[in-house]
């Protein structure tokens, strides 16, 4: 209040009432915002204030408030407990091998379709294709187990036929983390790709044309127009993707996990989850939480900073 | 060397289009299979095979089902919240962009940077939890569609669309004296149907899969959503795979259906709306994605 008062005395007078004219008159503009700010408020800022429970000794009848300070005692636990730093690892492998993996799959999903005449065909296929982002992972979870399933699961079949035995492959800690994988990818190819077709579809057809006045053939085309054409809008989605290098697919794996595979697909979320809302320890599940969130804001922040600079236009 | 590239050409184009049709079968076996499943007797379903059709068309675990109390109500809650949830954030987000939208507004920037260290900056998991529970909103319904009810993102696209309409409408409406409500609901929403509409359908997809608010939130059965009957069933399910001899319907099911069976048909009624709205709506979701990509 007071340093608006300051402000108010300082600005020329005319300038001041001009713009407290103007407030006046669109009053009713800062009323429709109000209820949308308040549920805001409430939902989202009130969590960032008891975030502070990181640094105590939280018990819920003391409240956030009067809970004893604890002299970062979590944070000390956070880099000794061995089954964070397990999950923490677990989540940069996962994530990094889905950026390595799962990533260009879009984008050669996109090349290629387009390469294709039939614009029947084109539309169908990538209708069919992003059809399973729509889809929860809790609903997919209930397919990938049918699909891997000892019992009952057309790999195990297969497996079978060749003479082996059926694998539980979701019980298994060497094929576990190759299903997350393919998975995420057949989940979400057929949406990533939407973004590198809208680019392809707006590069200029002359430039087409200039490369086979001079004798390119389709793969020179597509390598030396298509390509480079979309290049930048590859490199802004790498960029965002690494900024969420430690979102390793907390639905996924939630829906997907079970004991015998924690040891290599424990991530940090649900580590998070378990420590947190089974076993209760809120404070401390609350600083891993919070460790999590700082490290991947300067991530996100970064992405952001540096796209900004390379592209004179950032994500917001 | 004419002949050859054209050949080359062609066996590319013979393989590419074989490639995408192989893709889309990927695509969509999972969900044949849960299909085929559902209608499968227990039997059929526990041997191993290509399930492409059942033995014979079976509607048990759909009979069993819609028998299953549990299972109707969870619907209900399911359309409720949807349709309830879906409402609030089509409100708060043109409640929020209009004004936003507006670059005479005195201290916009003030606003739309409240908005948006919203998205990038959270609480976490257990303080969201904690709050829930002290505003004992835990079993509770409404935990289900408030704290979701405002989404930045959403807001950011539409006040990007809401500032690409023409002002001159709405500035000669102004000098007639009309105010702001009147403006956004007899000028404003009518032209921005197309971006309405893509915002409801992310949220009615939005709150038609979201799980994860419901796990925590609700404990009681009869406010539970479909998602987490499914999710159950994933868990029951999980036990008996690790006793690889019992794959049983452990109480779930009746004797002659697997927990399978009736999870397969479980699958089937909550994607079924996404599934038959799909074909119709899907070009609005991708103008989603494009009028998002807008930089406002």
């Amino acid at each position: 209040m007071q340093t608006t008062l300051e402000r108010i005395k300082t600005k020329p007078q005319r300038q001041v009432s001009e713009k407290w004219v103007r407030m006046k008159k669109m009053k009713s503009l800062y009323f429709m915002m109000l209820i949308p700010m308040v549920m805001l408020f409430i939902f989202n800022y009130i969590p960032m204030y008891g975030v502070i429970i990181a640094f105590k000794n939280f018990s819920p009848g003391l409240g956030i408030m009067d809970s004893p300070w604890n002299n970062f005692e979590h944070f000390k636990r956070l880099f000794s407990d061995f089954l964070f730093l397990r999950a923490f690892q677990n989540t940069v492998f996962i994530s990094l091998l889905k950026i390595i993996i799962v990533f260009p799959a879009p984008i050669i999903f996109a090349i290629l379709l387009n390469e294709i005449k039939s614009e029947k065909f084109k539309k169908v296929s990538q209708s069919i294709s992003y059809l399973p982002h729509f889809m929860s992972w809790v609903i997919l979870s209930a397919m990938v187990i049918e699909v891997f399933s000892p019992q009952r699961g057309i790999i195990n079949y297969v497996i079978t036929i060749f003479g082996g035995d059926p694998i539980n492959f979701l019980s298994d800690k060497t094929s576990f983390i190759p299903i997350l994988i393919l998975t995420d990818m057949w989940k979400e190819l057929g949406w990533g790709a939407i973004i590198y077709l809208a680019t392809i579809a707006s590069i200029d057809p002359g430039l087409y044309e200039a490369a086979e006045m001079d004798g390119a053939g389709r793969f020179h085309k597509m390598i030396h127009v298509t390509l480079p054409s979309i290049m930048p809008m590859v490199i802004i989605m790498f960029i965002l993707r690494l900024g969420s290098v430690l979102n390793a697919g907390f639905d996924q794996i939630l829906n997907l996990y079970n004991p015998l595979v924690y040891e290599v697909a424990d991530i940090i979320d649900t580590y998070v989850y378990r420590s947190g809302l089974e076993q209760f320890q809120f404070d401390y599940a609350t600083a891993v939480g919070l460790f999590k969130n700082v490290v991947g804001i300067v991530l996100i922040l970064s992405a952001n900073a540096i796209i900004r600079r390379k592209s004179e236009h950032g994500i917001w | 060397m004419e002949v050859k590239t054209r050949k080359k050409i062609s066996l590319f184009n013979i393989l590419n289009i074989t490639g995408f049709v192989l893709f889309s079968i990927l695509v969509i076996y999972p969900f044949w299979q849960t299909i085929v499943l559902s209608f499968s007797d227990a039997e059929s379903a526990s041997s191993l095979g290509v399930n492409l059709w059942p033995d014979q068309w079976i509607t048990d675990a759909y009979k069993f089902m819609f028998s299953n109390d549990n299972i109707g109500i969870a619907y209900l809650n399911t359309i409720i919240r949807t349709v309830a949830g879906t409402f609030l954030i089509v409100s708060f987000t043109i409640l929020a962009a209009y004004p936003l939208s507006k670059k005479e507004l005195p201290y916009r920037n003030v606003f739309t940077i409240f908005f948006l260290i919203a998205m990038f900056f959270s609480g976490g998991m257990i303080p969201d939890y904690l709050l829930i529970k002290n505003l004992g909103l835990i079993d509770n319904s409404l935990s289900l569609i408030l704290p979701s009810a405002v989404n930045v993102f959403f807001i950011i696209i539409m006040r990007n669309y809401f500032m690409t309409i023409d002002k001159g409408l709405e500035e000669s409406a102004l000098i007639d004296g009309a105010n702001y409500f009147t403006i956004l609901t007899k000028i404003i929403i009518p032209v921005s149907k197309p971006v309405i509409a893509t915002v409801a359908l992310w949220a009615a997809v939005y709150h038609w899969n979201e799980w994860f608010h419901a796990l925590v939130y609700i404990q009681d059965d009869s406010k539970t959503v479909l998602q987490i009957v499914v999710r159950d069933m994933l868990t029951a399910m999980d036990l008996s795979n690790n006793q690889n001899a019992q794959v049983g319907g452990g109480g779930m099911a009746s004797s002659e259906l697997l927990l399978s069976n009736v999870r397969a048909a479980t699958v089937m009624i909550s994607i079924g709306p996404i599934v038959l709205i799909y074909p119709f709506v899907q070009k609005y979701f991708i103008k989603g994605i494009m009028i998002g990509s807008l930089k406002g």
